[in-house]
């Protein structure tokens, strides 16, 4: 007997025309449309031992990040409240104040400051083994207006020792640019997320995800610029707006896992690889170790390594501004490796489980980035054109953050 | 259509594995231990034997208000994105 809910999935599906373009697209939702069968299956059928709803906690945090002629800072707080054991409210406040200018910007404007204002509202529904979630975002700055909409659902199976997660979210940008009333040119993002979670031994928890993104609209930096040559011109070369693709389609995939060491301790680690149709082709993998010395300190460090291969339209020095359809220099469309290396502490209070407040803890956070470009180069330096050194830089990551559990 | 025809049949074989999985008292259910072997697979670990799981060292996002910020800072300066959130849960012991 086939749940109704996959009845409704099945009748949904045989009811689409089978065009070249849309069976495309359904091999794309084919793995959606399974998992949803699966969990809405799980749903209607109802289930015997409850999940759980995310922890009432609250954290003011203060962020930094130094690198590349760059200083972000800022605040974020964040606050959940569980209401009757079912319903999980939060609420997340996130200011940037950026300063400066990166090597994109130096090489034809000067630097800048400016302030993103990030809101975040969601609320999370428990329905015995179900979590369903949702948020909305506003993000705001004045050259560039974003608003996004997060719908996930959640399932626990097999004893607890499983969890499908599947998720969907489309967002709304307007992009400005400074010192230009008239410009004014919109996005549209939709995410697609399938997770799956498993408990493997009373020691050991992995993962498996897969998001796609699909991105359509003004999709460039308007800030950066093509470098192309120029006789006319001292250094030997010009800027010109670049040209992107008005669409973008991406797919990442990544597994995890959580090991619990046989002292007190654990390790992890993930591994993600990443494609998309501007031809960017990408892999990262960390890992971390977490040591707790009895019940107030818990130190962590990680490594994480990044390696990417270059969109199809990049280049650092085009022949003419003209050459090609799509032309990109920015250099996070470039071919780099970036390495991090982070360490923390937190020292944590445990309260009793009767008061008010359960448990509260400070921590500080500290990453240390690197980046090399392999054909992106410093136009900033005074030498031959195309001869420039090949560029990188270095970043410090600090947040700072106080934690109250209630 | 073939390709319709394989959704709908691998939705069903989905539906009836998450019957099998839930423990709901089902008809089918003999039938299905007799040709299915994973009907007789159990959770193997039970729920007595997850304080190590419960460990919030073992929690695959310890600290969200960090982690969001943290994703952020990788997003802004990679080319990559997506697929870096874990499912959550799984183990049932908060």
């Amino acid at each position: 007997m086939v749940p109704m809910a996959a009845q409704v999935v099945v009748v949904a599906v045989t009811k689409i025309q089978t065009t070249p373009a849309i069976a495309q697209n359904m091999n794309m939702v084919k793995p959606v449309l399974v998992a949803l069968g699966l969990i809405l299956s799980f749903l209607f059928m109802g289930a015997t031992k409850a999940a759980v709803l995310p922890i009432e906690r609250a954290d003011l945090l203060y962020h930094s990040y130094e690198g590349d002629g760059v200083t972000i800072d800022g605040p974020s707080v964040l606050l959940r409240k569980n209401i009757a054991g079912k319903v999980s409210v939060s609420a997340n406040y996130y200011v940037d104040t950026v300063s400066g200018a990166s090597i994109d910007v130096r090489a034809t404007a000067s630097p800048y400051e400016e302030v993103r204002k990030e809101t975040t509202v969601g609320l999370d529904y428990l329905n015995n083994k179900t979590l369903l979630s949702t948020s909305f975002t506003n993000s705001s700055e004045n050259d560039f207006e974003a608003n996004s909409f997060y719908v996930g659902v959640s399932q626990d199976f097999f004893g607890d020792l499983s969890t499908i997660s599947l998720s969907y979210s489309k967002g709304w940008d307007v992009v400005g640019r400074r010192g230009d009333e008239s410009f004014e040119e919109e996005a549209d993002r939709q995410k697609f997320g399938l997770g799956f979670s498993q408990v493997a031994t009373k020691s050991l928890i992995v993962g498996f995800n897969i998001e796609h993104i699909s991105d359509e609209g003004y999709l460039n930096n308007p800030y950066r610029a093509v470098r192309f040559l120029d006789s006319t011109t001292d250094r030997g070369f010009s800027f010109a707006t670049e040209k992107y693709p008005n669409t973008r389609s991406s797919t990442a995939y990544s597994i995890n896992a959580n090991y619990y060491l046989p002292y007190r301790a654990a390790i992890y680690g993930d591994a993600r690889i990443y494609n998309d149709t501007w031809g960017i082709k990408a892999q990262n993998v960390k890992l971390g170790y977490i040591h707790p010395i009895e019940d107030d300190w818990i130190f962590e460090v990680f490594l994480r390594h990044y390696k990417q291969d270059k969109a199809d339209f990049y280049q650092d020095l085009f022949s003419r501004p003209d050459e090609f359809n799509f032309m990109a220099r920015d250099k996070e469309m470039s071919t780099y490796t970036g390495l991090t290396a982070g360490v923390s502490v937190s020292y944590e209070w445990q309260f009793s489980q009767t008061a008010t407040f359960k448990k509260s803890a400070v921590h500080f956070e500290w990453d240390y980035m690197t980046f090399d470009y392999d054909d992106f180069r410093d136009a900033t330096a005074q030498t031959p054109v195309g001869e420039e050194p090949l560029f990188g830089f270095s970043a410090n990551v600090l947040r700072i953050f106080a934690s109250i559990w209630y | 259509m073939g390709f319709l025809n394989k959704a709908s049949i691998r939705l069903l074989l989905v539906a009836c594995i998450a019957t099998l999985s839930s423990g709901c008292a089902s008809t089918f259910e003999s039938i299905n231990e007799s040709i299915n072997p994973l009907a007789n697979l159990e959770p193997w670990v039970k729920p007595y034997e997850r304080s190590n799981l419960a460990d919030p060292i073992m929690s695959m996002d310890r600290n969200p208000v960090a982690s969001a910020y943290a994703k952020h800072v990788f997003e802004s300066r990679e080319g990559a994105r997506g697929a870096d959130g874990g499912a959550g849960g799984g183990c049932g012991c908060n």
